[in-house]
């Protein structure tokens, strides 16, 4: 859906998604990283259980709620990701103790 | 930098470090108030001034000389003595100024003589069908990650809706080697009949030459349908395709991603919340707080400025900031005012700011039919609440946004409102033939944005916050 500019020179920092490593980038929020990986970011909504994907990207819309490091309910798009950060995909509401 | 503020209490605190917080920040450290400026995000800029100390965008004319603006502003306020927090998430502010925000997983309390909130705009809720869907954005999303991240779309795109956001996102997008099928132009023809009394203003303000050689650009490259009066998204968990129908034709169009915009609305959350008083902008199609000409809401001590106070784009909004903090100034240290521009002048240059913008308003004041939507549309993301659930509930009794909480939950969900209430209130309002300022809107209350049980409950309590809890 989205690739990044080659003017891009900052470094690379490794996260890991659902346990697989994804290579963000200096700078990147969560939700960012997530969309420029390619990989399958879907998280599922608490009523339906919908898909979807982040919308705004600026801290409004709740679309992007994610697990990181272990706390659920996260927006991902306001978090600057960190090496060796672990990013769960939230499938349905956030379970108690996370 | 994400540290808890080094003091209880401060002269002024502004809340929002986009074009408005960062002037007003600036202007009230200058004069030697001390100062605090709480801003959610990772860096400086806000959304128009977006990573402007971090983007990985170096090829300074791919984003263009109004973005670059933005790190004149940053200097000034890092040369300053304000104290800046970011990632600091503001989640209550009260009529004694007390200030709740939360740094880093903890929440702490500051108390301001002057409050001014620069919490800007929001994209207005584009609820069209599909808009649910992962693949359909917001063009402000593209347009974030494109400034943070250097991120560009890369598999077939739609853009729709109408602005000059979208045209200006759109030629960065170009520039930067993104990819665009096509722009479905949203703009109602009869718009520009209405406008045209106002046309002089605008042809004579710099909005004019710039907007034409930004939409000609983009143009040159991508194939633009005008007079679009239907829009829906399609796809089984994903995007898979576009719908519109254009001069009474409809087209089908394959898509990976659809970014809409219809405009930006004042992100009312906050000021609602301290209960500052709004109403209905019959222009705008929003609420819009009720302020004097120094931006002091109905609350004393707290003033709006920039876009939350009245859109009117990064330049107005850095002059409102000013003007904020100058008033600030006058009623706390009314000698360091002298060291200040006059308020005379500041007034002119906003006047100057503002020139061409009811001719935007106008000519860009989104259709009905993409604001109040019909069937199973959802309204209410969070809750998953359609259109026709909305009209069931008035059906049977359901008055305004607040009764409708208790029929559906619509606006009770995690954004609290901000993706549904401007659709609410008018959908009520049409289905009850009342007009949106009858209607109003939901009650909004702190904390305006979620914070965990763990971190309310480790705020620091005095004894009589205990007393009046704690029973024996």
């Amino acid at each position: 859906m989205f690739r990044r500019s080659e003017q891009d020179k900052r470094p690379q920092v490794q996260i890991f998604v659902d346990g697989i490593a994804v290579a963000a980038r200096q700078g990147d929020t969560v939700s960012a990283a997530l969309l420029a990986s390619g990989q399958d970011a879907r998280r599922s909504t608490a009523v339906s259980g919908a898909p979807r994907l982040p919308y705004c990207m600026m801290g409004v819309c709740f679309d992007c709620l994610v697990t990181i490091d272990g706390v659920g309910n996260r927006q991902g798009c306001l978090v600057p990701v960190a090496e060796g950060m672990q990013i769960e995909i939230q499938k349905g509401k956030r379970e108690i103790g996370k | 930098m994400t540290v808890a503020p080094k003091r209880e209490a401060y002269d002024v605190v502004v809340i929002g470090a986009g074009p408005a917080g960062l002037a007003a920040a600036a202007t009230s450290a200058e004069a030697g108030l001390s100062t605090l400026l709480l801003d959610e995000n990772v860096g400086p800029g806000g959304q128009v001034f977006r990573a402007i100390a971090s983007t990985p965008v170096t090829e300074r004319n791919q984003l263009g000389a109004d973005y670059w603006v933005g790190a004149d502003l940053v200097q000034a306020l890092r040369a300053s003595s304000a104290e800046i927090i970011h990632r600091a998430t503001v989640w209550s502010l009260d009529r004694n100024l007390e200030i709740a925000v939360s740094v880093g997983g903890a929440s702490a309390f500051v108390k301001a003589k002057r409050v001014i909130l620069a919490t800007g705009a929001l994209e207005r809720p584009f609820p069209i069908p599909g808009w649910t869907l992962p693949g359909v954005m917001t063009a402000g999303a593209a347009q974030t990650m494109l400034k943070s991240s250097a991120l560009v779309p890369d598999g077939r795109t739609v853009i729709a809706g109408q602005g000059p956001l979208l045209w200006l996102l759109a030629a960065q997008i170009l520039r930067l080697g993104g990819r665009i099928d096509r722009i479905l132009d949203t703009a109602e023809r009869g718009n520009y009949f209405a406008a045209l009394p106002h046309a002089f203003a605008f042809l004579t303000s710099p909005y004019f030459a710039k907007g034409l050689s930004m939409m000609r650009e983009v143009k040159a490259k991508v194939q633009v349908v005008s007079g679009v009066t239907e829009l829906s998204a399609a796809g089984d968990g994903q995007l898979a395709s576009v719908s519109y129908v254009a001069g009474g034709k409809r087209e089908t169009i394959p898509a990976d991603l659809l970014l809409l915009h219809q405009g930006v609305v004042p992100n009312v959350n906050l000021a609602m919340a301290a209960g500052i008083e709004h109403g209905w902008d019959e222009l705008q199609l929003c609420w819009s707080p009720v302020l004097d000409a120094s931006g002091n809401s109905s609350v004393a001590g707290i003033a709006i400025a920039g876009d939350g106070a009245d859109i009117g784009g990064a330049n107005a909004a850095v002059v409102r900031g000013r003007i904020a903090a100058r008033a600030a100034v006058e009623a706390l240290a009314p000698a360091a005012g002298a060291k200040l521009p006059a308020m005379a002048t500041l007034r002119a240059d906003l006047a100057k700011a503002e020139r061409g913008r009811i001719f935007l308003d106008t000519l860009f004041r989104p259709s009905p039919q993409f604001r109040i939507p019909s069937g199973d549309t959802i309204v209410c993301r969070c809750e998953e609440v359609t259109a026709k659930d909305i009209l069931d509930a008035v059906a049977i009794g359901a008055t305004g946004p607040n009764q409708l909480k208790a029929y559906r939950r619509t606006g009770m969900g995690p954004c609290q409102g901000r993706l549904c209430g401007l659709t609410v209130t008018e959908l009520m309002a049409q289905a009850r033939g009342k007009t949106p300022q009858e209607i109003g809107y939901y009650r909004l209350r702190a904390p305006v944005k979620p914070i965990t049980l763990a971190e309310l409950a480790a705020v620091p309590k005095s004894e009589d916050d205990i007393k009046a809890v704690v029973r024996g």
